[in-house]
């Protein structure tokens, strides 16, 4: 309780830090007067039409991607696990690409790439899943090498889409590729925002069969839960979650990597807590990140994704090598 | 309580089990033994519902285990086998697990009663001064300990074991079967068990069920099960059945190659 506590105060520190400094910085207490005066002046509009929608945001996508993070991991029994390494990231790339080729977001809207993000991901679940399933058992190994492998082949895929698209297009897959939390599209970020919340409660409803299968497939179905459903429907909400997050800003990669990993540290294995505070922690994590992504250098922005793979992989490296933590699940 | 009627099921296209007839009444203990790959482990893994069955049927109380609720079968069986558990997790969060068949649906926390059932277990089975170390961090004896105990906590009436003596030494195993008899003459706990060492099959078993290349080659109490005959017969070895001194059930001694010799040439 202490904790999750402790990560709302984090989270609510770091947007203010980050609603304060920038290419204008606005010091705190000016920005308490310019909330309170609710009156139209260029701070105000810094405030909220730039800076806050990119908060908002950044909470909803680390806190998906980090989600998700952890329910694979708890699924998996691997720490090594997450969108990325299981293709999932790969497949919602490709349903977006496809997407802007075909132009659906500019005859069915911009709410189509978000599905076709989702749909992509969840292709990429289906067919990874009935890969290892086909053995009557779903074996853990042979899922993540299969993940891998559909990583390669979907990037390589993109390659190919980019080759083959107009010029216009291909500007357009460029922009989103390079990944940046700027969105103009308020809609967008309502949404996900809710998607964000809705795929916390939902996977909130499997915390318990969640910690069964801490103990291994067999023996969570000798604690009376029910395996194979339990894990379809928390695919089903991983790929909710990545396939949205990617269609918004891209493949960001690493949050859901090292998020979950420190908060296992931090406040132990049990997914009634975990789920809860990986969110929040995925949240603060990239709102930091987008910060100093975009106050580094200073009027450039750099990509987001350079900065947490930069400090999320140095901070894995660095705990990997002093702490032993068996990489081994099984 | 327990009956299999003509069981047959086996992994893909392998069949493994045949035609299986076994009956477990209420408070007995029943070991099943027989050699290397004649199909122990999968008659256990069927029982708990981990494999569907080609044909045939297990009932449970007259209920087939297929018909039951995920939750309503871990209320009655549970099953202590040789998983390797989340090492970070302390004893008592472990044992805790064992109440997940009891949660409601939308329930996110252990009750009272659950922490209290917890603790009993833990108490019953010696672990509980243990209960705040992580898994990964106690003796092989002492898990085997823990595992018994997260069991128990699913107050089941059919307790499963799968060889629940491997890698211990005498005293362990013998201080497991002993707490596992206890259980069984104070709760009226059933028990089926796969056991290797036949000494302590007939010793601590009610009743044994001889399996031989997936069928049952015999079964009844261990002086019917346990002659010489039988068993060379089974496990293709020679051995010299005697009662044990004291408590004058059937004991195996077995007899090395050079041996044999040795009495042959006499």
């Amino acid at each position: 309780m202490a904790w999750l506590l402790f990560f709302i105060a984090a989270v609510i520190a770091i947007s203010c830090f980050s609603l304060s400094v920038g290419s204008s910085s606005i010091p705190f207490k000016n920005i308490i007067a310019a909330v309170l005066r609710r009156v139209p002046c260029t701070e105000y509009s810094i405030l909220f039409d730039v800076r806050l929608p990119r908060i908002l945001l950044a909470f909803a996508i680390g806190g998906s991607l980090s989600l998700a993070g952890v329910i694979l991991q708890g699924m998996f029994r691997n720490p090594l696990v997450e969108p990325y390494t299981l293709g999932i990231s790969g497949g919602a790339a490709i349903g977006v690409c496809l997407n802007i080729v075909f132009r659906l977001n500019r005859s069915l809207g911009v709410l189509s790439l978000p599905v076709c993000g989702f749909l992509g991901a969840l292709c990429i679940v289906v067919l990874v899943y009935s890969l290892s399933v086909k053995k009557g058992v779903l074996k853990i190994q042979g899922l993540l090498l299969t993940g891998v492998m559909i990583s390669f082949i979907s990037s390589s895929l993109i390659m190919l889409i980019m080759a083959v698209s107009r010029i216009e297009d291909l500007h357009g897959i460029v922009f989103w590729i390079m990944g940046s939390l700027e969105e103009p599209n308020n809609t967008l970020i309502l949404l996900s925002l809710a998607v964000s919340i809705i795929g916390l409660i939902l996977s909130y409803l499997f915390c318990i069969d969640l910690n069964a299968l801490a103990l291994g497939e067999e023996e969570a179905t000798h604690l009376g839960v029910n395996v194979e459903r339990s894990k379809r429907f928390l695919f089903i909400i991983t790929s909710l979650l990545t396939g949205f997050s990617v269609s918004v800003v891209g493949i960001i990669g690493f949050v859901g990597l090292v998020i979950p990993h420190f908060m296992r540290m931090l406040v132990g294995r049990d997914h009634r807590i975990l789920l809860v505070s990986s969110f929040l922690g995925g949240a603060a994590f990239l709102i930091l990140c987008d910060t100093l992504a975009r106050t580094i250098i200073a009027p450039v922005e750099l990509p987001v994704g350079v900065i947490t793979g930069l400090v999320g992989g140095s901070a894995f490296v660095y705990v990997l090598t002093r702490k032993q933590i068996p990489l081994k699940g099984k | 309580m327990l009956c299999i009627r003509g069981l047959s099921c086996g992994y893909y296209d392998r069949q493994i089990l045949w035609d299986i007839n076994l009956e477990v009444s209420a408070k007995e203990i029943v070991g099943i033994i027989g050699p290397n790959g004649s199909g122990k482990t999968t008659l256990l893994r069927a029982v708990s519902r981990l494999l569907k069955p080609k044909g045939g049927s297990i009932h449970l109380d007259n209920k087939d285990i297929w018909q039951m609720k995920y939750r309503e079968l871990a209320k009655k069986i549970a099953v202590v086998s040789q998983g390797s558990p989340e090492e970070a997790l302390t004893v008592e969060e472990f044992v805790l697990l064992g109440r997940i068949p009891y949660f409601e649906g939308l329930q996110f926390l252990e009750t009272n009663h659950d922490f209290e059932v917890a603790k009993e277990c833990m108490t019953l089975t010696d672990v509980l001064r243990l209960k705040s170390r992580p898994i990964g961090q106690i003796s092989g004896g002492e898990r085997q300990l823990a595992l018994i105990a997260r069991a128990l906590a699913q107050e089941p009436a059919l307790l499963l074991l799968d060889e629940p003596t491997t890698y211990l030494d005498i005293a362990h195993q013998v201080g497991t079967l002993d707490l596992i008899r206890r259980f069984n003459r104070k709760i009226g706990l059933t028990v089926l068990m796969v056991l290797h060492d036949l000494n302590l099959a007939s010793e601590y078993c009610d009743k044994l069920v001889l399996l031989s290349n997936g069928k049952v080659y015999k079964q009844g109490i261990p002086e019917e099960v346990l002659d010489y005959k039988t068993i060379e017969e089974v496990y293709k070895t020679v051995v010299v059945v005697e009662k044990n001194p004291i408590s004058k059930k059937p004991y195996i001694i077995l007899v090395s190659e050079e041996e044999k010799e040795k009495r042959k040439k006499k």
